[in-house]
């Protein structure tokens, strides 16, 4: 269990935010480039000591500058997933992984034997002796996380864990990322700017804006309800959630059956569905095209140019129009509306 | 469009300004023609006769062997001292290291006599260490290790630090994060990090020593055996016995393309 209340004043810039992660539980601290969630790791990891506040882990103190006590990173119970891995390049993936236990007394012999039982579990066994620089990003990205579990952690920290990787190999790392992580037991906490690693991976949203919180909550709560104009557009992304009732067909809880152009990926899966994909219609539409539902309109917000509409039935979700869709449908509280999505729109993620 | 010869458009290409090749020929042919000057009066016939003879069999084995020691040194002292230059902040830091790269700029005529004003007899350590033990630095093997030393550091210094200060320090953190302790980081990440810093230093060092001259003529002295480098040798020859001067000059020049050749893309590009 962590607990963290960080105060760190670099230069102009001021991060002033207060973090709690569960064992078991899977934070994620999102925000914008430059609002200081990295510095949030370096603070826990014992990187950046603390100006004020104070952090501990499992009951013992590990910053509290008030009371004069810092526990020197190389002491802190905690594995660090860095963005860009930062693989020490000289090494072989075996030992990468050998490195913590080693440099925490193990000898040499029982090091290499534990690091290798890592790379099995891992499914890393043949690129034991490979260099990082012959590692494929998904390669790599396990490496890094052996290495950061191997020294037996409380607290699993991950920076941008899929920011090295390119938009193809990203959807299946992140589902391996999301198996890897449910093996360990601690507390973890994900660092990202990308929404859609944040409401994968993680049990709650930390949503960190020029070093503050700005909301907090279930991934459900923070994508139905954003608290600000910026929440809205980084996560305002719909997930309804489902079991798989065919290749392609997902049953919701509501019996509602929606149509995916991909593959399912598991049994139980999450659908993304953006805001924008989702198109309103007076009447039902002609020839009745798949993922189509009748809904009724319970909230409306006007946000800038669009206009946000919650919708009650069977699918609940919200959709993004323009003020002049709301004219023409006549859209108001009690409102009833076709709503469609096209397969290719919905993206499903294993649970 | 009229049609241009391939030659031409090469030269487009390029974009060489005229008045560059023929200066960039000058400087090559200023540094080629004292060798080929050198080699065109070489005594080939007689070079084993002159190679064998004792007072270059001596003068070789000390200069490689105090080469390699003062190379060592420079490294034992030059690498932790280029890591504080480049990662601590402390007043008087910039002092420390303007003062550390004086020996590279000054005379080293002027570097042996401080040498000996501080190791010598009657110098301000050397005194009362010889008071005490009896051991006198100057005039011995170990003058000449510590006069090489004192010059040749620098160049070592110089180039590690540059070679830290590039290095990304991030792996440094990941380090400390798997439990590793300053020790530990600084032998088994920094260190190879800079490995290549390290390895251009300790040639650029060890050239340096193999050639040095006037701090070591000033501080050791010129014992044949004892004291008596390559260049002390050869300058002694060039007044007694040019063709012995040549010949030392030749395994001087061989010396050293041994060492710097295989290295010189790979390391040597700092």
């Amino acid at each position: 269990m962590l607990h963290a209340a960080i105060g760190v004043q670099l230069g102009d810039f001021r991060l002033d935010i207060a973090l709690d992660v569960g064992d078991g539980e899977v934070v994620a601290l999102l925000g914008p480039n430059g609002a200081g969630k990295t510095t949030a790791l370096r603070a826990i990891a014992g990187l950046q000591p603390l100006d004020d506040g104070r952090i501990e882990l499992d009951g013992v103190v590990l910053d509290d500058p008030a009371a004069d006590v810092f526990v020197p990173t190389a002491e802190r119970p905690i594995g660090v997933v860095f963005q860009d891995y930062l693989l020490f390049p000289r090494l072989s993936a075996l030992d990468n992984i050998a490195f913590g236990l080693r440099a925490r007394g193990q000898d040499k012999a029982s090091a290499r034997s534990r690091a290798q039982r890592w790379l099995e579990r891992f499914d890393l066994a043949e690129q034991a002796h490979a260099k990082p620089r012959t590692l494929s990003g998904g390669q790599a990205q396990r490496v890094a996380l052996a290495r950061a579990l191997a020294t037996d952690p409380r607290l699993l920290l991950l920076d941008e864990p899929l920011a090295a990787l390119d938009a193809g190999t990203r959807v299946q790392v992140r589902a391996e990322l999301r198996r890897h992580l449910a093996t360990f037991h601690g507390a973890r906490l994900l660092i990202t700017h990308d929404p859609m690693d944040a409401l994968v991976l993680a049990d709650r949203l930390v949503i960190v804006e020029q070093g503050r919180v700005t909301q907090t909550g279930i991934p459900a709560d923070v994508t139905a309800r954003p608290a600000s104009r910026y929440v809205a557009q980084l996560v305002g992304i719909n997930l309804v959630h489902g079991t798989a009732s065919g290749e392609h067909t997902v049953r919701l809880e509501s019996g509602a059956e929606l149509t995916v152009a991909d593959p399912l990926p598991g049994p139980e899966v999450a659908l993304a569905i953006r805001p924008q994909a989702i198109a309103l219609h007076g009447h039902q539409p002609d020839g009745s095209p798949r993922n189509t539902w009748s809904a009724t309109v319970t909230d409306l917000e006007a946000d800038h140019d669009r206009v946000r509409v919650t919708l009650g039935g069977p699918v609940a979700a919200t959709a993004e129009v323009t003020p002049a869709a709301v004219a023409e449908l006549g859209l108001a509280p009690g409102t009833t509306v076709w709503a469609t999505v096209k397969a290719v729109d919905l993206t499903a993620y294993e649970r | 469009m009229k049609p241009r010869r391939a030659g031409a458009r090469r030269a487009t290409q390029q974009r060489t300004p005229w008045l560059i090749l023929p200066l960039a020929a000058v400087a090559v042919a200023y540094v080629a023609v004292p060798f080929v000057a050198l080699l065109q009066r070489a005594p080939w016939s007689g070079l084993g006769g002159l190679l064998g003879r004792s007072i270059v069999v001596d003068a070789l084995r000390l200069s490689i062997t105090t080469a390699f020691a003062a190379t060592g040194l420079a490294m034992l002292l030059g690498i932790p001292l280029a890591w504080v230059l480049a990662r601590t902040r402390f007043p008087g830091r910039s002092v420390a290291r303007a003062l550390v790269l004086l020996p590279m700029v000054l005379p080293p005529v002027v570097g042996g006599a401080a040498l000996l004003f501080a190791f010598g007899r009657r110098g301000l350590l050397g005194g009362p260490v010889y008071d005490a033990t009896g051991f006198l630095l100057p005039f011995s093997i170990w003058g000449v290790v510590a006069a090489n030393t004192f010059v040749a550091m620098p160049f070592l210094v110089l180039t590690v630090e540059s070679g830290l200060r590039a290095a990304d320090t991030r792996y440094e953190d990941a380090a400390a994060t798997l439990g590793a302790g300053r020790w530990t980081i600084f032998r088994r990440i920094t260190v190879p990090h800079a490995g290549p810093s390290i390895i251009a230093g300790a040639v650029l060092c060890w050239a340096r020593a193999l050639g040095e001259f006037g701090a070591t003529v000033t501080f050791a002295g010129n014992l044949q055996g004892r004291t008596q480098t390559m260049p002390l040798a050869v300058f002694l020859a060039l007044e007694s016995d040019r063709d012995a001067a040549i010949a030392l000059s030749l395994v001087l020049i061989a010396v050293s393309l041994a060492v710097i050749l295989p290295l010189r893309d790979r390391w040597l590009t700092v």
